[in-house]
């Protein structure tokens, strides 16, 4: 047991290292100026990419349910955050304290409707479960879109048709304009604060992983009536993981916000094809590994960036390595013409140690 | 007057839906997979026939052949060697590389024709319908398109029912194991389905872009995702289920976008099958399954 236990605390340890030499590596790259603009503009992406595919991994690889909704949790982060930042601009005039309010207001509100969305969805099973989560996605993005929502010296105001119906007096500012969104989020966010919260993150998933209510969790995944047999409490352990998956996201939409100057709820931005990029992430990194999430989410971030050279190619070639590398991956065959070739390599080995 | 020409709308539309949504549904039954390429594949038919017809000057019904015969062999290849391969395995692994085979048609058509929108001419040739002494119109692309989609399932369910192919299609979604004990060829079959669903695909292509004449590398992903919900708002793996899905869903969008709001029609779409699926948890007519211990 004590062995089982060092060994979890080395892979995490590991896990942690491996994200802080990065940091460590970039800074000094930053510092001697070897690092080009393009790459230092994707510094903060790949933070909340980690972030979202750490999160995701723990509904699609422990929980064990397949969830094409995530960008759903992370548009409702981002928004509100995004939105605290705004309201308390003159309350508040540190950029740093706000952005660190916002992250706890848009975890806490993602959090929320984890759990709202999470009570009637986690009753469905496999692709249903899927398939209500997507279009409860699109619905959180389509309602966003429809918000105008500003504030003036009499208080809040809000409407869903336009500016104008909001009725503010003079001192009115629209905070949430309908489709445009919100403009004017300060750009708080820097890649040592998205290290920090990637790293907070990955804490707080491995330390649930490891501890009683992840292997609840995990039972659950494995066999869902062995475990409710046992005396777990299945919906609660669901909705726990569901939620907490949720606040996560909305984290890395908080930071998503802070990292543009205007955010809107596009398809682009949040719909089911981020979702769908999440979930790529999972599956290529490992589903329940959650430093392969971390490593699948850089290198599938910064692919497309790196084959840039190739413009119009390079999509198409992404795609034929997302296909490729599922098969190699996955296939019978493969795995087994893999395993022939490493007996093979094994052996000559063996044969030159002779 | 102008309701019944919402509805009427609506259901024409949800006839292309319920088209689309029977290659999901089919797919799904048989192979038991999401197939999300499936929406590509309409894309791909709708630009077969734009070369066919407007780059090339046939006739609509050449196009429309040459793009059901074109999707057909596409379909059947990206069965043999994407998903082929993986058949059996974890199904998060065929999900994702659906996902891939979807990105590599979008790109493909980004890298061939543009990403700009081109102008789709309808293969509909036929004058529109007047009633009513003109107070109501009803487009041909929008008589055809249901006419069609019934036309379509009757054929479809008549397959299924009477001939040996059909047949072994049902075993096959019933028991892949039991079937291939009877001597059935799996994969024969599962790539007869996908030649199926991918030729209906064109069909719908055809339709959808006659009626919505903008074709885009993009056109075909959000139909393909609204139609992945119809098949599973009538039970996914149902072949009537599919078409009363997808008529349900085409009305409830019309007339939503129509009388409510044309921004929050797919948030009402979306809310209508969560409803649905709270309800009855396998769609409206999807079987239910006991769990064994």
């Amino acid at each position: 047991m004590k062995k089982t236990k060092n060994k979890i605390r080395i892979q995490n340890l590991i896990t942690y290292g491996m994200v802080i030499a990065a940091w460590v590596i970039i800074e000094i790259l930053i510092q001697t100026g070897h690092i080009s603009s393009l790459l230092k503009g994707l510094l903060v992406p790949l933070c909340i990419y980690a972030i979202l595919a750490v999160s995701l991994n723990l509904t699609v690889g422990i929980l064990g349910e397949l969830s094409l909704g995530h960008a759903g949790f992370m548009c409702v982060g981002a928004f509100s955050g995004a939105f605290f930042t705004n309201v308390a601009a003159d309350a508040i005039p540190s950029t740093g304290v706000r952005l660190f309010i916002a992250l706890l207001i848009g975890a806490v509100t993602a959090g929320i409707f984890g759990l709202l969305i999470g009570i009637p969805v986690l009753r469905l099973k496999g692709d249903y479960l899927a398939i209500v989560t997507l279009a409860f996605g699109e619905i959180i993005k389509n309602l966003i879109n429809t918000f105008y929502i500003g504030i003036d010296s009499s208080g809040l105001h809000f409407s869903i048709k336009d500016t104008m119906s909001l009725g503010m007096d003079e001192t009115g500012v629209v905070i949430i304009k309908g489709p445009q969104g919100i403009t004017g989020t300060p750009k708080a966010a820097t890649f040592t604060i998205g290290i920090i919260l990637l790293l907070i993150t990955l804490v707080i998933v491995l330390n649930l992983i490891h501890s009683r209510t992840g292997r609840a969790i995990m039972s659950i995944r494995d066999n869902r009536i062995a475990a409710e047999s046992i005396g777990i409490n299945v919906t609660k352990y669901k909705l726990m993981a569901f939620s907490i998956s949720a606040a996560l996201a909305g984290v890395a939409g908080v930071l998503y916000a802070h990292n543009l100057s205007s955010l809107a709820a596009t398809t682009n931005n949040f719909g089911y094809n981020k979702s769908i990029m999440i979930l790529v992430f999972v599956v290529l990194g490992g589903l329940g590994s959650v430093r392969g999430s971390v490593i699948a989410a850089v290198v599938l971030t910064l692919l497309p960036e790196l084959l840039r050279g190739l413009n119009d190619y390079r999509m198409l070639i992404y795609a034929i390595v997302l296909i490729v590398m599922m098969i190699f991956n996955s296939s019978p065959k493969a795995i087994a013409m893999r395993a022939v070739l490493r007996e093979r390599f094994m052996s000559k080995k063996t044969k030159e140690a002779a | 007057m102008s309701f019944l020409s919402y509805l009427i709308n609506g259901i024409s539309l949800g006839s292309i839906y319920a088209i689309i949504a029977l290659g999901y549904t089919m797919v799904y039954g048989i192979a038991k997979m999401l197939n999300f390429a499936h929406g590509d594949i309409i894309m791909v038919g709708a630009f077969a026939i734009f070369t066919m017809v407007s780059t090339l000057g046939f006739p609509p019904i050449a196009g429309v052949l040459f793009a059901v015969v074109f999707c057909t062999i596409l379909g059947v290849t990206i069965e043999r060697v994407a998903y082929r391969p993986l058949r059996g395995t974890s199904k998060l692994a065929v999900l994702i590389t659906a996902i891939g085979v979807s990105y590599l048609l979008q790109n493909l058509a980004l890298l061939i024709f543009g990403s700009n929108s081109h102008q789709f001419t309808s293969v509909v040739t036929l004058p529109n319908l007047k009633l009513a002494d003109g107070a109501l119109t009803i487009s041909s692309v929008t008589i055809v398109t249901i006419v069609s989609c019934v036309v379509i399932i009757i054929a479809l369910m008549m397959f299924i029912n009477k001939t040996k192919v059909g047949q072994a299609m049902l075993a096959v979604s019933e028991d892949t194991g039991a079937a291939t004990l009877m001597g059935i060829d799996v994969n024969r079959t599962i790539a007869i389905t996908f030649a199926i669903g991918s030729a209906l695909a064109a069909i719908a292509g055809a339709l959808l872009c006659s009626a919505y004449p903008s074709l885009t590398p993009y056109t075909g992903s959000m139909p393909g995702i609204k139609a992945f919900v119809a098949a599973v708002f009538g039970g996914i793996g149902s072949i009537p289920g599919a078409f009363i899905g997808g008529v349900l869903l085409g009305v409830i969008e019309n007339l939503s976008k129509a009388y409510i709001s044309s921004q929050l029609s797919d948030a009402i779409v979306f809310s209508v099958l969560i409803i649905v699926l709270l309800v009855r948890p396998t769609g409206i007519l999807g079987r239910q399954i006991n769990e064994k211990v």
